[in-house]
């Protein structure tokens, strides 16, 4: 598998980029992101926020309306069916559900890519399978079905799933949501160790604040459509901007107004009994 | 107010069009793109046992149900002229041309063609599809692909065992109880019915239904909202619009095939 240009340091480059959905909304304003080599970036902001919008538009699943997302060097939204399905095979991503696919069971997931992309023999598949699933700590689950999985538990499998292939880059869709503490702790462990032994570049998407800033290397937050601020998490908990601020604390109200959008509250009573 | 009702028609018009195209481009993908031999081949087996197989059972009753009510109201309608012993031709004909293409097809598009746009239209919600996609693997070549070349080799193959089952059906209830004499039902049945004229048009309809069925089906299905009631709604539409399709496409064929086109 060819590696892209060793001298860039920076693996996914976004630039100027601005995405609208079908329906005319928009969801990114001029947003430069640039996702370091080697490094845990994390991207937090609100729910709604589009996070897992930014995520689907590097794997080239969206196209942006304006501006430029580009992986290994790559133009990813410009790619031929073919090449973009030959960079894919370098990234992997870890959805929130996990997608595991509820036909067959977790060798067999975590089998899937490795049978689908390489000529290997069945005992080699066999000997990597395990190791995917020693590394997430669940090679004794092999022969469970996804049903029969918690969700944290799910989670890891999908995790041994996505570097089934040993990519060069990982995201994370929301790893943390919805875990109990010690799914969590596991997970954030996980996250950490995988980065660091097989050499990764991670992107977390996530609002868990305290977990993300805990193993993430440099952090960007996305408020209303743009990055409102970026750096090491320490200079971002240090950061006075408002907007920041209200997020890294979990301010009810602020910037990001507490109230949705509406007309004064008097027109709204005087409209009546009228149903919306 | 009635510029927004124009607007509404338009967008109604424009929303229709658009879903016109996307299925339009994913039949060309599935016809671009099948499944390659090593890996596809055992993917459509695998289809050809859920979809045609699995739908033996609820083609084999109905058929059989369907040629013994034929023989049953055709005898007591034929008797009246005298005319009992052309019952082998009127079943066979009416079966092999009309009803065994016809029920098979809306048969299947309830049995087969609902489950495909459901497992599809879930497997979308679970994310299985997105992260299928984002593996490298192509979703159209690995899940829709070989559902939709699964359905055209079953629905041939099971509306000529509705044909074989449902004249069976005749036979038992005309000649084993109505005491029509067998001969006479055998030998009338294949001096009338043409292998070609009958025979081959009943099997092309039923070949055009089968793909009109389950790409409606796998398309329901893939551009299905994923929530809950957006999969219910696409697997009522794959069967309704599965279903009308098969009976408007009927005419149109049958129009094409006695040659007043």
């Amino acid at each position: 598998m060819p590696k892209s240009d060793p001298k860039s340091d920076h693996l996914v480059e976004i630039n100027n980029m601005s995405f609208q959905h079908e329906n005319g909304k928009t969801v990114f304003h001029n947003v430069d992101i640039v996702i370091p080599r080697g490094k845990i970036t994390a991207i937090m902001g609100p729910s709604g926020t589009g996070k897992t919008t930014l995520l689907r538009l590097i794997g080239g699943q969206l196209t942006p309306t304006d501006g430029r997302v580009k992986v290994a060097g790559q133009p990813i939204h410009a790619l031929s069916h073919k090449k973009l399905y030959q960079l894919r095979k370098r990234m992997g991503m870890l959805f929130q559900q996990g997608g595991l696919f509820t036909h067959l069971n977790v060798y067999q997931n975590v089998a899937f890519p490795l049978l689908e992309h390489t000529q290997l023999s069945e005992s080699m598949i066999h000997t990597l399978v395990l190791m995917k699933l020693q590394m997430v700590g669940l090679r004794g689950a092999m022969h469970l079905m996804p049903n029969e999985l918690s969700g944290g538990m799910a989670r890891r499998v999908a995790l041994a799933r996505a570097i089934a292939l040993d990519p060069e880059l990982i995201m994370y869709d929301e790893p943390f949501t919805g875990q109990d503490p010690i799914s969590m702790g596991v997970l954030v462990k996980l996250v950490k160790t995988l980065n660091n032994s097989l050499n990764l570049t991670s992107i977390i998407v996530s609002h868990d604040v305290q977990e993300t800033m805990q193993i993430a290397d440099y952090v960007y937050v996305i408020v209303d459509k743009k990055v409102v601020g970026h750096g090491t998490p320490d200079s971002i908990s240090r950061d006075s901007s408002s907007e920041l601020q209200q997020f890294i604390q979990g301010l009810p109200d602020g910037p990001v107004p507490f109230d949705y959008p509406a007309m004064p509250l008097v027109n709204d009573f005087l409209q009546g009994g009228e149903q919306p | 107010m009635s510029d927004n009702r124009l607007a509404l028609v338009g967008q109604f018009g424009i929303d229709n069009l658009r879903q016109f195209g996307k299925a339009g481009i994913l039949f060309y993908q599935m016809l671009l793109y099948p499944p390659n031999f090593r890996k596809g081949f055992p993917l459509v087996i695998q289809q050809v046992y859920s979809e045609g197989v699995l739908s033996l059972l609820i083609i084999v009753v109905s058929s059989l149900f369907i040629g013994m009510v034929l023989a049953l109201q055709g005898y007591h309608t034929l008797a009246k002229f005298g005319a009992s012993q052309e019952l082998g031709p009127l079943v066979a004909l009416s079966v092999v041309r009309e009803l065994g293409p016809v029920v098979t097809a809306i048969l299947f598009a309830g049995r087969a063609g609902s489950a495909v746009a459901a497992e599809i239209g879930l497997m979308k919600a679970t994310e299985q599809l997105s992260s299928m996609e984002m593996m490298a693997v192509d979703p159209v070549r690995r899940v829709i692909s070989p559902r939709f070349w699964g359905g055209f080799i079953s629905m041939p193959l099971l509306a000529m065992i509705f044909n074989a089952v449902a004249i069976y059906g005749a036979y038992l209830v005309g000649v084993k109880w109505l005491g029509v004499d067998a001969g006479i039902f055998w030998s009338n049945m294949q001096s009338s019915v043409e292998f070609h004229a009958d025979i081959v048009n009943g099997i092309l309809k039923s070949i055009v239904f089968g793909i009109a069925v389950t790409w409606i089906a796998v398309f329901q299905g893939y551009t299905a909202i994923p929530t809950s009631a957006g999969i219910a709604s696409a697997t009522t539409r794959a069967v309704v619009y599965g279903s009308l399709a098969v009976l408007g496409l009927d005419f149109v064929l049958t129009a094409m095939m006695i040659g007043e086109w």
